[in-house]
Order: structure tokens, then C-alpha cells, then sequence
């Protein structure tokens, strides 16, 4: 089928007008980095913004206050063992942990929120997706970022509390051992809170409310948790086994209650202590689900961006 | 008091499901409550340390936490307040409009369930439900005056109002018993103890010292929002 002439001679009019000029334009030659590397690099990014490095002087503030004043307690308390020279120190590693879970729990509020409502708020998840990163790579580099951001933050007092002790003549293998424990207590609380964390910061954009949520949820369940154990000691005053199970209740108290029965460390029945065999397999079993529940409706909550 | 401010605070406050999720607060207190009533232990002392430590001592604070910065630091933060801040309306009055729908929200949300929980829990004995109540109604206007100024003063309200509640209150007080003369809190639980029967309750606090410091500390932080919205320029953050 030929055209009539005078159409030809239109068209080429046409496109002897239209010419595109080459003015050097080249794809890229170089390597591709590829999805794993771009997960490491948000891993970085985010494990380095949980304590502000990178961004503004002021984001620094909160997270090296609490990393300090996480920190000094276990200087204190290593001096006074080395001065008094004691045998043992008068904290044990897990019960440390425990005792200033407060600052672990408010470095978690105020950071989990800096990772996922930011992101949410400023709507930059779909420039992230627009890379070659998965919506699930985009939620392991946060989690990961997460845990070992707060790993990194109950690991430098434990350090202290050792190598204080190792210095100060504590007997090693005891010493030893007992920071072991503490570092599986670090492990368990870093990735219980960060799943939980995280899944209350990622379900709002507002940076305040998620603080609070993360803040009210942990905080009010574990004083929950502190009321129903009162309430099972009964009026006779003897602590029973069965109050234990109150610890179920708390994030806090449920990580506690494992590390100290699995590693012996309830001395008197008032510690928080899985109730026997079947105790430490339900609180254990709790902890898988609370991580892997949370993760998934993270990876849901984010299938939808 | 501006009634179209109040009911725009309103909405930002409750509208959605964000009311719902308030309602989380007063749910716990009653569940928590109904279950404590069967339990065979000493009532008194269950009593007080439901009402005491869960509804005075953290619900009220995280409570008035959201509440008092969610009335006006969610508007600075996304920076719709410059259409408020544009009408001709003084700013004073928007802060007294959006401390009030703080307050009542507060009180509904905690008073209320806080008397329920005790007349569930202990009754009307030594008139402890209604102390506490009292307790409430006051610490929760301090807190709400208290969170709205942090809220206007800077971006990370609800981190240093949590500080504040959780770190200088519970965690200090315990420690250094001077703190707890600092302390919204044992002003309410001041309140309450004046209120119930005689010894049914302990407070560090003397009453001639915790109203009059309520009544500066809400009256003094109101003053001193209004006085930052007035001086707060209408250029748009970074």
C-alpha cells in the first residue's frame, strides 16, 4: 500500500523538523550494586539515625543521654565492688538490665518512631521501593537496625560491669558466665522491643504518638503485670509459683522471667521466674510469637505502600 | 473561649478512630478493676495501688501527655496552625480554648473511669473513690497546662513530658524524696488524701504546699504558651 505522493512529501517534511540532536547521552556502565547492597546501606542509615549520627545536633541529644546514663550506673557500681572489695557484684549482669529497663524502654520510644514514622510522614517509602529494594528487605534492614541499635546500647554497660570485674579480681569464670547470660538478656529484650516497637511506629505517621504509644503499651503493661502479681500473692503473704504467671502479661517481665529460671538466676521466690518446664516453654513461646506476629503485620502494613 | 476553635480541637483530638483509641485508658482501668474485685486480698491496699500508681501515677500522665500535646503540637508540627494563627482571633484565646477541650477530654476519659474503678473495687468506704477522683480531676488539668505549653515551647514534647512523668516523678521521686515536692502527681494524690477518711491514704506532700503550687504551675504554664503562640512567627520550619 503506498501513500499519495503529496503525504509522503508531508512526512518528510515532518521529521526533517523533528530531528533529536545526539547530545551525548549514556546509560550507565558501571557495577550494580543490587538489592543487598542497598538493604546493607538502609541497614547502615538506620542503625546509624537510631542515635543520630548524620542528622542535626539536637536528634544526637536523647539518644547519648540515655546511652550515658544507661552507662554510669555500671561504673558506679563496678567501683564500689573493686573498693569494697567484694566477691560479687552487687548487681548481677541480667538483673541490671532489668533493673534500668526504664531508660532501654524510653530510648526505644523515642527512636523506633525516628526509623518508621518519618519515612511514613515525609512519604519517601515509595522513592525506597522505587530502588531495587523489597518491601520485606525494607522491613529486615529497619528491624535489624533496630535490634542492633538497642543491642549495641544494653551491651556497653555490660561491657563495663565485665571488664570492671575482670580488673577489679572477680573470679572470671563466674564473671564470665553471668555477662553470657546478660548478653542473651540484652538479645532477647532487643528483639522483643523492637518488634513491638516498631510495629506501634510504623501503624502511624505522627512521630509524638507513636512515642507515647510505645511509651504507654510497655510501661502500663508492665505495672498491669505488677498489680495482677499482688493479686495472686493472696493475703497470706507467701509468694506461689502460680503468681508467676502474671509475668506473661509484660514484654518486660516475660523476657526476665525466662533468663532467670532458664539460667537459675531466681534465688527467692520473689524474682520474676518462669513457673518450672511448662513456664519457660509458654514464655518462650510467647516471645516467638510476639517477634514473628509483629514482623508479619509489619511486612502486611507495609505490602499495602 | 472560641466555640469553632473547641470544635476543630475537637475533631483533631477524637475524630477518626484516635478516639477509640483513647478509650483504651478508661477500658483497662474498668477491666482491670472488675477482675481485681474478685481477688481475695486486702481491698485498701489493692485500691490504692490500682488508683494510686495505674490511674494517678501513669494513666493520667500518658494520658494528659497525648491529650495536652495532641490539642496543639500535631497542628505546629504539620504546620496547619497558621491558618488558626491567621484569623483575627487573639492567641491567648486559642490556647484557653485548646486547654479547656484538654482538660474536659482528661477528665472524661481518666476522672471518670477513676471513680467507676473505685466504687468497683472498694466502694464508698473511707471515701477513697471519690478522693481519688478529686486527685485525678486536679493533676489531670496540671498535666493537660503542662503538656500543651511543652507542646508549643518545643518539637519533642511528648519525649521530655515523658521524661518528665516517668523519669522525674516515678524514678527520681523514689530516690530523692524532695523531687516528689515537684511532682504533679503527689499534688494530686495531696488532693486526695485530704479528701479521704482519715489515715487511708499517705502523701508526701503538705496540702498548703500542693495547692497553691497546682494552681501557679497551670495558671504560670498557660501564661507563658500564650505568651510564645503570640511571639510565634508565621514562617514555615526549615
Amino acid at each position: 500500500m503506498s501513500l499519495p505522493p503529496e503525504a509522503t512529501a508531508h512526512r518528510t517534511a515532518a521529521a526533517d523538523s523533528g530531528v533529536i540532536h545526539n547530545i551525548g547521552y549514556r546509560s550507565y556502565q558501571g557495577p550494580r550494586l543490587g538489592r543487598s547492597y542497598a538493604t546493607r546501606s538502609l541497614f547502615v542509615q538506620s542503625l546509624r539515625a537510631a542515635y543520630g549520627l548524620g542528622r542535626s545536633g539536637k536528634s544526637k541529644v536523647l539518644p547519648m543521654l540515655v546511652l550515658g546514663v544507661l552507662g554510669a550506673p555500671a561504673l558506679v557500681i563496678v567501683a564500689l565492688a573493686i573498693l569494697q572489695h567484694s566477691k560479687q557484684l552487687p548487681l548481677d549482669y541480667p538483673q541490671y538490665l532489668s533493673a534500668f529497663s526504664l531508660f532501654v524502654v524510653i530510648f526505644l520510644a523515642a527512636q523506633a518512631p525516628v526509623l518508621m514514622s518519618r519515612d511514613l510522614r515525609h512519604q519517601t517509602v515509595p522513592l525506597y521501593f522505587s530502588r531495587p529494594i523489597t518491601r520485606s528487605d525494607y522491613v529486615r534492614a529497619k528491624f535489624g537496625a533496630m535490634v542492633a541499635a538497642m543491642m549495641l546500647l544494653m551491651t556497653v554497660p555490660l561491657v563495663v560491669l565485665y571488664v570492671g570485674s575482670i580488673l577489679g579480681g572477680l573470679p572470671f569464670g563466674h564473671n564470665t558466665g553471668h555477662f553470657l547470660y546478660g548478653l542473651v538478656a540484652a538479645a532477647l529484650y532487643a528483639v522483643l522491643y523492637s518488634a513491638l516497637g516498631l510495629l506501634i511506629a510504623a501503624s502511624t505517621p505522627r512521630r509524638g504518638f507513636g512515642v507515647a504509644a510505645i511509651m504507654g503499651v510497655l510501661v502500663v503493661s508492665s505495672i498491669i503485670a505488677g498489680i495482677v502479681f499482688n493479686l495472686s500473692v493472696g493475703s497470706g503473704g507467701q509468694v506461689l509459683d502460680s503468681a508467676q504467671w502474671s509475668a506473661v502479661l509484660s514484654p518486660s517481665t516475660l523476657v526476665d522471667g525466662l533468663v532467670n529460671q532458664i539460667f537459675g538466676l531466681a534465688e527467692n521466690p520473689n524474682t520474676t521466674h518462669a513457673p518450672g518446664a511448662l513456664g519457660v516453654v509458654v514464655f518462650a513461646a510467647e516471645i516467638a510469637v510476639l517477634v514473628v506476629g509483629s514482623y508479619w503485620l509489619m511486612l502486611s502494613r507495609y505490602r499495602k505502600i | 473561649m472560641n466555640r469553632t476553635v473547641a470544635r476543630l480541637t475537637v475533631r483533631g483530638l477524637l475524630g477518626r478512630r484516635r478516639g477509640v483509641l483513647l478509650l483504651v485508658v478508661p477500658a483497662l482501668l474498668l477491666v482491670i478493676s472488675v477482675i481485681a474485685r474478685g481477688a481475695d486480698v486486702d481491698k485498701h491496699d489493692l485500691a490504692v495501688n490500682i488508683l494510686g500508681t495505674l490511674s494517678l501515677g501513669t494513666l493520667v500522665p500518658i494520658l494528659g501527655l497525648v491529650v495536652g500535646t495532641g490539642v496543639i503540637a500535631t497542628e505546629i508540627d504539620d504546620g496547619s496552625i497558621v491558618y488558626l494563627l491567621a484569623k483575627p482571633l487573639p492567641r491567648w484565646k486559642i490556647i484557653t480554648t485548646k486547654l479547656a477541650v484538654a482538660i474536659v477530654t482528661t477528665w472524661v476519659f481518666a476522672a471518670i473511669p477513676t471513680l467507676l474503678a473505685g466504687l468497683i473495687i472498694y466502694g464508698t468506704k473511707d471515701n477513697l473513690a471519690v478522693a481519688f477522683t478529686l486527685g485525678t480531676l486536679v493533676s489531670g488539668a496540671a498535666y493537660s497546662a503542662v503538656f500543651l505549653l511543652l507542646g508549643v515551647v518545643t518539637r519533642h514534647a511528648v519525649v521530655a513530658g515523658l521524661a518528665y512523668a516517668l523519669v522525674w516523678e516515678s524514678l527520681v521521686g523514689n530516690f530523692v524524696s524532695g523531687a516528689k515536692t515537684l511532682s504533679v502527681q503527689q499534688w494530686g494524690l495531696s488532693v486526695a488524701k485530704a479528701v479521704a477518711a482519715d489515715g487511708s491514704l499517705t502523701a508526701p506532700v503538705a496540702l498548703g504546699v500542693a495547692i497553691p503550687l497546682l494552681i501557679v504551675i497551670t495558671v504560670a504554664a498557660t501564661v507563658f504558651a500564650s505568651v510564645r503562640l503570640a511571639g510565634m512567627t508565621l514562617a514555615s520550619e526549615e
